[in-house]
């Protein structure tokens, strides 16, 4: 008996350290502390789990559960270390995955255990449909975000396919519970029917929502969990996944925010896709661009006071973070005063920017807010925008019929010149014209980012 | 329906926990600023593989003939040490990023 209580006491510091460790996280000074707290409470969670386990157990199943977990943490441990700056955002979707798919696998294996008992095999459904919809969706969500799929893919009247086929599962699933069916077909059935939904439901959003998509499917990963633990009457499985279903649901309503746009907009439809934008609205942006070369923005840049960098996806991708930084330092070093205008959503997951310009030792008090900077774009000389578009897309002030009207953006326009870095004339995630590449005062220069920003500052170096 | 409320009466304890979870989990977000969305996201991440501890139970508590359950299960408590070990380490290096605060 003192053995249970002293697992159940791990247990209780372990869902302490994670609530700590959640409030930790959301604070800059103390967010790294607050991951390795709860780090260490999962860690004597499953420590405890395994050592004061009650009843016989072949020693050969604790050498599988030994041989798994260490499997699980070199690959873990590996695929994390390794992991470019850029692709973290996918790498969060793929664990997300892995942890929707354990719950969806437990579910499968306890299925026949439970059999008779209603209420526990709803539990086991629950898990499973939950599960398994967060593990598929969170596998397109990675795909999307490192380019497998990048193209929304919308078959008609997708937005019922998917509502029936949800609402199809979850009869079924009523009647499985309702029945006492103990067919293991049925199970199956109700398994490879909700990772086709999870497809579904996340084939059809654009990668620019992909973090907001992360985010929920974060918080049912959660909730599969907190099933499991209900299943098991295990306190620290509940009070984890509630917590993060709990948590996480209120992040993605944070981060729907922070992009001015409901969650319903972001799931059931029209962003990212042109064809539904086209019908939407979305004033076409007629007028000719006009093209700049290295050596004239070099010689703006080298006679102005002020510059502002805004830097977007485009930037990451091209790996151009340190070049920029070297851009920044040539620039102050002759005196031009330069700054960072950081969107909150610019990237593909919010704060992308702050985190791949802090790899490059970029100093903080360089980074300005949205809300700081945007009163000083009409005293800078040039913006230089650098592979960020629907940010700085002044149709979300000035034209109710875009769908991205409302959403607060970066005043660029309001600069004395603008200087406009992209690869091509495509059309940013919202798939829309932006009429800042339009605008007098703007010049493009196209090409990859980290090669244009090396040939700039090879032109300013010679100066 | 009596099924449904012994259900209840016998687990208030796990139902007074998860409403209390819920206004926890929504009080811990409160007012975080936007650049730590990401890394909170991938902390959040880390926590739910506590999955992980349902996979142990369930190999811990395997029929030992039972080699589909037993395969079923290696693989879930492979996928949520990926879960936890990974969500942790790159919430880590995530954050490392931003400790350079002046």
């Amino acid at each position: 008996m003192e053995y249970i209580f002293g697992l159940e006491f791990i247990y209780l510091i372990a869902s302490v350290t994670y609530i700590i460790g959640l409030k930790m996280l959301g604070h800059p000074e103390t967010a790294r502390r607050g991951n390795l707290i709860a780090a260490a409470g999962m860690t004597i969670a499953i420590l405890g789990t395994i050592f004061l386990y009650q009843g016989e157990v072949p020693t050969f199943i604790y050498v599988l559960i030994g041989v798994a977990i260490v499997i699980g943490t070199i690959i873990g441990w590996l695929k994390a270390k390794r992991v470019q700056m850029t692709a973290m955002p996918e790498l969060v979707s793929l664990f997300n995955g892995m942890g929707g798919a354990s719950a969806a696998l437990i579910g499968l294996i306890e299925f026949e255990h439970y059999h008779g008992q209603t209420l526990s095999i709803v539990t086991i459904l629950g898990g499973i449909i939950i599960g398994s919809i967060s593990f598929s969706g969170s596998m397109i969500a990675y795909g999307k975000l490192n380019g497998t799929f990048n193209k929304p893919v919308r078959l008609p009247k997708y937005n019922m396919i998917n509502n029936l086929l949800l609402l199809g599962l979850l009869v079924f699933a009523g009647y499985i519970a309702w029945t006492h069916s103990d067919s293991q077909l049925f199970l199956y059935l109700i398994f490879f029917a909700a990772l086709a939904y999870g497809v579904l439901f996340v084939v059809p959003i654009g990668g620019a929502d992909m973090p907001v998509v992360i985010s929920l499917l974060n918080s049912f990963t959660g909730l599969a969990a907190a099933l499991g633990g209900f299943l098991y009457g295990n306190m620290v499985m509940l009070t984890g996944g509630i917590l993060v279903g709990s948590a996480g649901t209120i992040l993605t309503f944070a981060m729907c925010k922070a992009m001015n746009r409901p969650l319903s907009n972001v799931i059931f439809g029209g962003f990212g896709d042109t064809d539904t934008t086209a019908a939407a609205g979305g004033t076409k942006v007629t007028g000719s661009i006009k093209k700049a070369t290295v050596s004239d923005v070099a010689i703006l840049m080298n006679y102005s006071k002020k510059v502002i960098i805004v830097p977007g996806y485009g930037l990451a991708v091209a790996q151009a973070q340190h070049a920029i930084h070297e851009l920044e330092q040539i620039l102050e070093s002759k005196g031009v005063e330069v700054k960072y205008a950081i969107h909150p959503v610019a990237g593909r997951m919010p704060g992308h920017m702050n985190v791949l310009l802090a790899e490059t030792n970029v100093e903080y008090d360089k980074l300005a807010e949205m809300e700081d900077v945007n009163p000083e774009f009409k005293s800078t000389d040039v913006v230089f925008v650098v592979g960020a578009n629907d940010v700085v897309n002044p149709a979300a002030h000035n034209d109710p019929s875009s769908p991205i009207y409302g959403m607060p953006i970066l005043d660029a326009e309001n600069a004395k010149q603008i200087i406009v870095n992209k690869r091509t004339m495509k059309p940013g995630y919202a798939g829309i014209d932006n009429e800042l590449f339009y605008n007098q005062k703007t010049s493009m220069l196209f090409g990859d980012a980290k090669g244009v920003i090396q040939e700039l500052i090879g032109e300013l170096k010679g100066m | 329906m009596t099924e449904l409320i012994d259900f209840i009466s016998n687990n208030l304890q796990m139902i007074y926990i998860v409403v209390l979870m819920i206004f926890v989990g929504v009080e811990v977000i409160g007012h975080v600023p936007a650049v730590l969305h990401t890394p909170l996201m991938s902390g959040a991440n880390a926590i739910h593989g506590v999955v992980i501890i349902g996979a142990i139970l369930v190999m811990l508590g395997a029929d030992p003939e039972n080699k589909l359950a037993l395969s079923l299960g290696f693989v879930a408590v492979v996928l949520g040490t990926l879960n936890v070990v990974g969500g942790f380490v790159v919430t880590d290096r995530m954050l490392e990023m931003f400790k350079k605060k002046k």
